[in-house]
């Protein structure tokens, strides 16, 4: 069988097919392809495409900063200083043991789709996050309410036992285990948003998918698109909906710096507010602009020691290593963006805080202590190992870390970048000496960053354990005066970065966003570098 | 026959890719639900792999997998826990071969007038522009001529805009970049199989015929000069329309490319197999239409 023969035959055709599938190609664009959307009032770059936008499931900020106007929980953040203030509850009692908090719904809340919001809602959406079928990372910000962690490990079966109850429509009672000062920052953390219930349970995992999406925010979902869009439309039905601002909000996930600056240079978007999409190498000139904007963030970046490797065990070898990074070198040399050095982890402007001093830049102290821990000039010290994920500001910290050590104890350290996840694998099974590291607040209180550091906790992969420090952990926790909780978390902070120093910050982090405040108002700068969305508005330009 | 040999063939092919992508995919240190923050406690990572059948024996895994894909059910991102496997494709699979088979065309429509003009011309001065010119730019990476491009077109000229994905004017730039390789790629093809079946001895018979120099280039030396270029074309097609991650992140176009590289890193099991899938389809089908296409350019070619 000769198949060119064929061939040639039904070319002629395929031919006509080719021509007409490009002119198809071709012409779609101009024809219909393209949704026919009104532009939006206000278009943000907002980071990484969100991995999702269940308030239950999601982690990230690039998340949050969507799913804050959907949904809302029983407080929202204040635009300006994003501390909590009510929300869906007009009001709340706390008992004097700081145990027991009531709260009043107001009387008018409805879902975007008419129907009304009840204390029901609430319980459903706060057991919804526990529930171990729905798999939240964030399932931890509820185990502060009785029996939720053995509700979520499954060792309690009955959701009722769970300290959160409808007393009636509109009031709502939680018991918690411990006088918990930041429960109401809590109520406004996604984790605990009220999320429609009933459309979760006819659609399961797919319920985001639902238009019209029954949303309790001041916005409802109009589209989102992977790696397009997120659009928002304002909710009339949102009980403040007088003051939400602007009528269509659109979010960008775009993930180049350069192209973000592009955007926003062309006037395409009005407002850039992540991190991630800040060209670094330009960032010393970009901050002189009166358009972008630096305020203190809840974040620190600082370098775990693993205490279960010699030397480190020796709290003298690991105050001598902090003790000889010059902080201002590295905040001065590579990060540009007026970054605070950091002698201590909690950041300052902390909530309920008052930090204590750390270990400042001594290379003189540093030496000696290494000799007193038995290496004199780094002599006989072993080669150290510092791991960091493949970024290029991690690897120039961690250059210039290596330049310091070497130079002021005589020690030589090994750099070794690793892919992320690999990274994170090393870190959990303490395969490392010194390991670059990082921590952002998930709410505004010392709790989030001293937490972590407790004996055996999943965040503290230092294998470092001090029952002192434990005790004082717990103290403050069952502390309901505030000036005193401040107090004992102050002195677990000296232990945590002046006399064990399992862990040596290095700097506080700082959030970078770019508008133009004569065009955009409602914008402010806080330390959770939360924006809530209503607050938002274009200024219309007189004519 | 020959053909519908090759199709069954292309089965276990898949199936032996999929394995392949399953196991390596999971032999990465690290899993989807590994974040900087652990969770509060052990369970919530228990209750997630639970979720997600990462519990199970990674051989039963694998059978659940095959067993959802044979109803064409590519499953749910790890990542993307709203999305499926399916909604990545449906959304971003559609952009990509957009832009994939508009930087074709561009490629073609530049690359083989090139080749054919200077292998005519060569060894004179258009012959060097041209081939410098074509080696320029298989040379410069895409990376490197895109933001050349936005800088000249987007940011200096303001003609079009400097990325999104929303009308024709915003195609231009990113096909143009997208397609620039592959045109000094074709137009170096077509030069070297023009100057070799320039050689051949058909050529020299026709010429010693009396045909037209034209018309002996455009009929017959064209025709099997173009070979390479076809055989070349299949690979390259599936690299087009499969999306392209570094042209799809710096215009921010929704395509699938941006998910095809970003999921091994993220560990998105789901993601890679399925789109390492695709990507093979894809292959596999434009490599058949090459040979197809070979029977029809070259009658010397037959298969049996």
């Amino acid at each position: 069988m000769v198949f060119s023969e064929r061939a040639r035959r039904f070319f002629p055709r395929a031919r006509f097919c080719f021509f007409a599938a490009v002119f198809f190609l071709l012409a779609g664009p101009f024809f219909g392809c393209t949704p026919h959307e009104p532009p939006a009032d206000i278009t943000i770059i907002n980071g990484a495409e969100p991995e999702s936008l269940d308030p239950a499931i999601i982690t990230g900020q690039p998340e949050f900063r969507i799913v804050i106007g959907l949904f809302e929980g029983l407080t929202r953040l204040d635009p300006r200083t994003a501390r909590p203030i009510p929300g869906l509850a007009k009001s709340w009692e706390i008992s004097p043991d700081g145990l027991v908090y009531t709260f009043h719904l107001r009387t008018n809340l409805v879902w975007s789709t008419g129907e009304p919001i009840t204390a029901d809602d609430v319980v459903y959406s706060w057991i919804r996050s526990l529930n171990p079928a729905t798999a939240a990372d964030y399932a931890g910000q509820l185990f502060y309410l009785k029996n939720a962690e053995d509700f979520n490990a499954g060792k309690i079966k009955d959701a009722a036992q769970v300290g959160v109850r409808a007393l009636d429509k509109f009031t709502v009672r939680a018991e918690l285990t411990h006088p918990t000062a930041f429960f109401l920052d809590l109520c406004a953390f996604p984790t605990l948003y009220v999320v429609p219930r009933q459309t979760i349970e006819k659609y399961g995992d797919r319920w985001l998918m639902v238009r019209p999406l029954p949303s309790s925010g001041p916005y409802e979902l109009v589209a989102w698109r992977l790696n397009d869009k997120v659009r928002l439309r304002k909710n009339p039905r949102y009980w403040d909906a007088a003051n939400t601002q602007s009528e269509i909000i659109d979010l960008l996930p775009i993930n180049s710096p350069a192209t973000a600056l592009n955007l926003y240079q062309s006037g395409q978007v009005d407002i850039a507010w992540d991190k991630n999409v800040i060209p670094v190498e330009l960032l010393d000139v970009l901050l002189r602009r009166p358009d972008f904007h630096v305020f203190n963030f809840l974040g620190s970046y600082f370098i775990r020691c693993n205490v279960t490797r010699k030397p480190f065990d020796d709290p003298r070898v690991r105050r001598a290593l902090a003790l000889a990074v010059d902080k201002n070198r590295i905040v001065k040399k590579i990060l540009k963006a007026g970054e605070q050095t950091a002698a201590h982890l909690v950041p300052d402007g902390t909530a309920n805080y008052l930090p204590p001093d750390g270990l400042d830049y001594n290379p003189d102290l540093a030496k000696q202590l290494l000799a007193e821990a038995g290496y004199p000039g780094g002599k006989g010290f072993p080669r150290l190992d510092y791991i960091f994920d493949t970024v290029k500001v991690d690897e120039d910290i961690a250059v210039e870390l290596q330049q310091m050590w070497r130079d002021t104890l005589g020690i030589d350290m090994e750099l070794r970048g690793l892919e992320w996840k690999v990274y994170l694998g090393s870190l959990d099974r303490l395969d490392y000496d010194l390991a670059r590291s990082s921590w952002v607040g998930d709410y505004n209180d010392p709790q989030t960053f001293l937490g972590m550091f407790i004996s055996g906790d999943g965040n503290n992969r230092t294998g470092w354990k001090n029952p002192s420090y434990d005790a004082l952990i717990s103290a403050a926790n069952d502390e309901p005066d505030l000036t005193k909780r401040a107090q004992i978390f102050r002195q677990a902070e000296t232990l945590l970065v002046k006399d064990e120093v399992p862990v040596i910050p290095l700097f506080f982090y700082v959030g970078v966003n770019y508008f133009d405040t004569n065009r955009i108002q409602g914008v402010y700068q806080n330390i959770l570098d939360d924006h809530p969305l209503q607050s938002i508005r274009k200024i219309k330009l007189l004519k | 026959m020959y053909f519908l040999k090759r199709l069954v063939v292309a089965v276990p092919l898949l199936l032996v890719i999929s394995a392949l992508a399953f196991a390596l995919v999971h032999l990465a240190p690290g899993g989807p639900f590994d974040r900087e923050r652990a969770p509060a406690s052990p369970e919530i990572e228990r209750n997630l792999k639970a979720k997600y059948h990462l519990d199970e024996p990674i051989w039963k895994q694998y059978c659940r997998y095959l067993g959802d894909l044979a109803h064409g059910d590519f499953g749910v991102s790890l990542k993307y826990r709203n999305h499926t496997v399916n909604d990545i494709i449906a959304q971003g699979l559609p952009v990509s071969l957009l832009l994939g088979a508009l930087a074709f065309g561009f490629a073609m429509g530049i690359g083989l007038p090139l080749g054919f003009f200077t292998a005519a011309r060569r060894g004179r001065w258009q012959d060097f522009t041209g081939s410098f010119l074509a080696l320029l730019a298989v040379c410069v990476p895409g990376f490197v001529v895109a933001p050349l491009l936005i800088l000249a077109f987007a940011i200096k000229l303001k003609w079009l805009p400097v990325a999104l994905w929303a009308s024709p004017w915003h195609m231009i730039l990113p096909v143009s970049a997208l397609g620039l390789y592959f045109a000094g790629k074709i137009a170096r093809l077509t030069r070297e199989g023009m100057l070799n079946a320039a050689q051949s001895e058909f050529v020299t018979a026709a010429r010693a015929k009396g045909l037209a120099e034209n018309a002996l280039l455009f009929k017959h030396v064209f025709r099997i000069a173009v070979l390479p270029v076809v055989s070349y074309s299949g690979p390259m097609l599936a690299d087009l329309l499969t999306g392209s991650f570094i042209i799809e992140n710096i215009f921010q176009i929704p395509g699938i490319g941006v998910f095809l590289v970003n999921s091994s890193l993220n560990r998105d099991y789901t993601v890679v197999v399925g789109l390492s899938l695709l990507y093979a389809i894809v292959l596999i089908a434009l490599n058949l239409a090459v040979d197809f296409a070979y029977t029809w350019l070259d009658p010397r070619v037959k298969y049996e």
